[in-house]
């Protein structure tokens, strides 16, 4: 039996007067792990932080487990956000703090714990990420790759009920890509967590995700939503089958 | 063959983030029987702070060689738990805060003086050089970088300058009045704005004003150029920093800062006026008269020379701070600041010994 978790109704995303993408309905169900697909400039990151909160869409709603989340009070939308944890593409890590106050900040803003339970915590997120020992370094001193999973604990660091991740491959080698896409099923898998994902990366689509949405910059609307692989193998839609199978799709 | 002595810990209710477990540590030191069996058929909610209990357990009975049974745990918790202990730390990873003495902390700010002045210096001789290459038609610089930096040091800071200027000259006259009418002697006050602003106040509130706004503005600039590798980009491609991004700043300050000290010259003698008019029984032509015959050409130049001196100042500590920020949002800011107090400084330190000079030689 489908779990609704998120439900996007008739979204119109738009800078000023200029219309990015309209009319966009699709639901994600719990511990799904979707991506947003779509050729550059057809608004995924912009979708991804309508999504978040960072900016409001022009029409429509985004309702998490059935609550309008721009509808909300600005109270109920920031409790909401607690349930939130968001990777950004270059880690935005906050260079004046090391990986473990980093990943200490939400849980000493939203939770009563001690110093000592706090620094635990702090330690396994890192543990989880692979970057244990890794504690007391700052954000310039560790390579991208680990900026990206120091990112990533700090994104868990409340044990998030929705997981958002943009460009999560971006810049990484192909090994630690897979390690990247490994450690998001893992998570996914043990937290439970909803996964929401904005990529080009087709071999790490393939392998994670299980919903996707097509989002198309010509007709400035969806053009498919379905499990990628599927809709790399039988899209009626020739435009999607032709993008995920890299350009070389039969019509 | 010795018998195995078992240990049952229970797991019950909900183990949350929320939620402060209290004694956990002291339950996990107690366990020293041979094996110990972790039965969670009672645990309710769970999330990372279960796991951080489980990895704690786990160090323990590895470290005191226990066996730990694990009975009932929900499979995310086991994956959760073979994770947290998938990748060692890398040996010599982990740092230790030591605790620095009196002494290593004063040799190493004395040998960080020392780097921070030979930096100093090497910086001075590069746009020494970078000013020469400029002379001969050799620097490698945009000529519309010159005049935008012109603009912005220049005709932009018209208004702060104005508003300053004037209210310094406002504040000389207020001061002046107070203590020389006592004598009998308030058109005086003419002598004293004039020559306070034309040979110092001019020159040292417009050096302060740009040093707040354009070095900082400079060290920012060049501070988020370094932190996004646009410096690096320059080099790489054979281009010098220095000629290009610095040479066009320290002309356009070098050209600008005494101009703008003429103008706020100008607006202090005004504002000094000003004052005088509302407070003594003078006109403006007595006031003028008065101002012109107190002010020298020599009083006019020595003024208009340190003005020159700071511009120097204000754009290599600006430039400075900026081209050797760190790699991170930090150092920019903490490079804005730097750039901001060392450029007030050395005006400072400059007028002192500029005037010390100007006595010496009878100026």
């Amino acid at each position: 039996m489908s779990d609704t978790h998120i439900s996007v109704d008739n979204l119109t995303m738009a800078y000023g007067d200029y219309i990015i993408q309209r009319n966009l309905n699709f639901t994600i169900n719990r511990s799904d792990i979707f991506v947003i697909i779509g050729g550059s400039g057809c608004g995924k990151s912009t979708l991804l932080k309508i999504m978040i909160g960072l900016k409001s869409p022009a029409t429509g709603s985004i309702n998490y487990q059935g609550d309008s989340f721009w509808d909300a009070t600005d109270f109920q939308r920031d409790h909401l956000r607690r349930k939130f944890g968001v990777l950004f593409q270059s880690g935005a890590l906050w260079s004046s703090m090391t990986l473990k106050e980093n990943v200490a900040l939400a849980l000493k803003q939203y939770t009563d714990l001690s110093k000592n339970e706090i620094s635990e915590l702090c330690s396994l997120k890192l543990a989880l990420v692979g970057l244990a020992g890794f504690e007391d370094y700052y954000p310039n001193e560790i390579s991208g790759g680990m900026k990206k999973r120091a990112g990533l604990a700090r994104a868990i660091a409340m044990d998030p009920e929705y997981l958002f991740f943009d460009e999560p491959s971006a810049g990484l080698d192909p090994l630690s890509s897979r390690l990247l896409d490994d450690l998001i099923l893992e998570l996914r898998d043990s937290l439970g967590a909803t996964v929401i994902i904005v990529t080009h990366e087709l071999a790490s689509i393939f392998t994670i995700a299980n919903n996707s949405v097509f989002l198309d910059p010509e007709t400035k609307t969806m053009l498919a939503n379905d499990d990628p692989k599927y809709l790399r193998d039988h899209c009626d839609n020739f435009k999607v089958r032709n993008f995920l199978q890299r350009g070389e799709a039969k019509q | 063959m010795r018998e195995q002595q078992i240990t049952r810990v229970q797991l019950i209710g909900d183990w949350l983030i929320e939620h402060s477990i209290s004694n956990s540590q002291q339950t996990i030191d107690s366990l020293t029987t041979s094996v110990v069996e972790l039965d969670a058929t009672a645990l309710g909610k769970w999330d990372s702070r279960l796991i951080t209990f489980l990895v704690k357990l786990r160090k323990h009975t590895d470290r005191h060689n226990l066996t730990l049974n694990l009975v009932n745990l929900p499979e995310g918790a086991h994956r959760l738990l073979t994770l947290a202990f998938a990748v060692e730390a890398p040996e010599g990873a982990s740092r230790s805060s030591k605790k620095e003495n009196f002494f290593y902390r004063t040799g190493k700010g004395f040998l960080s003086t020392v780097a921070n002045s030979k930096s100093v210096i090497s910086f001075v001789g590069k746009v020494t050089l970078s000013i020469g290459r400029f002379f001969r038609g050799k620097a490698n610089y945009q000529r519309s970088d010159l005049w935008v930096t012109i603009q912005e040091t220049g005709a932009e800071a018209f208004p702060i300058v104005s508003l300053i200027a004037f209210l310094v000259g406002a504040i000389l006259a207020f001061v002046g009045v107070v203590q020389l009418n006592k004598f009998g002697a308030g058109i005086y006050v003419a002598d004293l704005v004039a020559v306070g602003v034309i040979r110092e106040m001019g020159a040292i509130m417009t050096g302060v004003i740009m040093a707040g706004r354009t070095g900082a503005a400079f060290a920012a600039q060049l501070g988020t150029m370094k932190v996004n590798e646009e410096v690096d980009a320059l080099t790489t491609m054979g281009i010098d920093p220095i000629d290009f991004l610095v040479l066009p700043k320290v002309i356009a300050l070098i050209l600008m800062l005494p101009l703008l000290s003429i103008y706020a010259n100008l607006l202090g003698v005004m504002g000094g006026a000003a004052v005088s008019l509302a407070i003594l029984d003078v006109s403006i032509y007595q006031y003028m008269v008065q101002t012109i015959y107190s002010v020298t050409l020599v009083d006019f130049f020595s003024g208009l020379f340190k003005a020159i001196v700071y511009g120097i100042l204000i754009a290599i500590a600006g430039c400075r701070c900026g081209i050797e920020c760190g790699k991170s949002a930090a150092a920019v800011g903490l490079a804005t600041t730097s750039a901001v107090v060392s450029g007030i400084v050395a005006i400072v330190v400059a007028n002192a010994i500029l005037n010390v000079i100007y006595t010496l030689l009878d100026i």
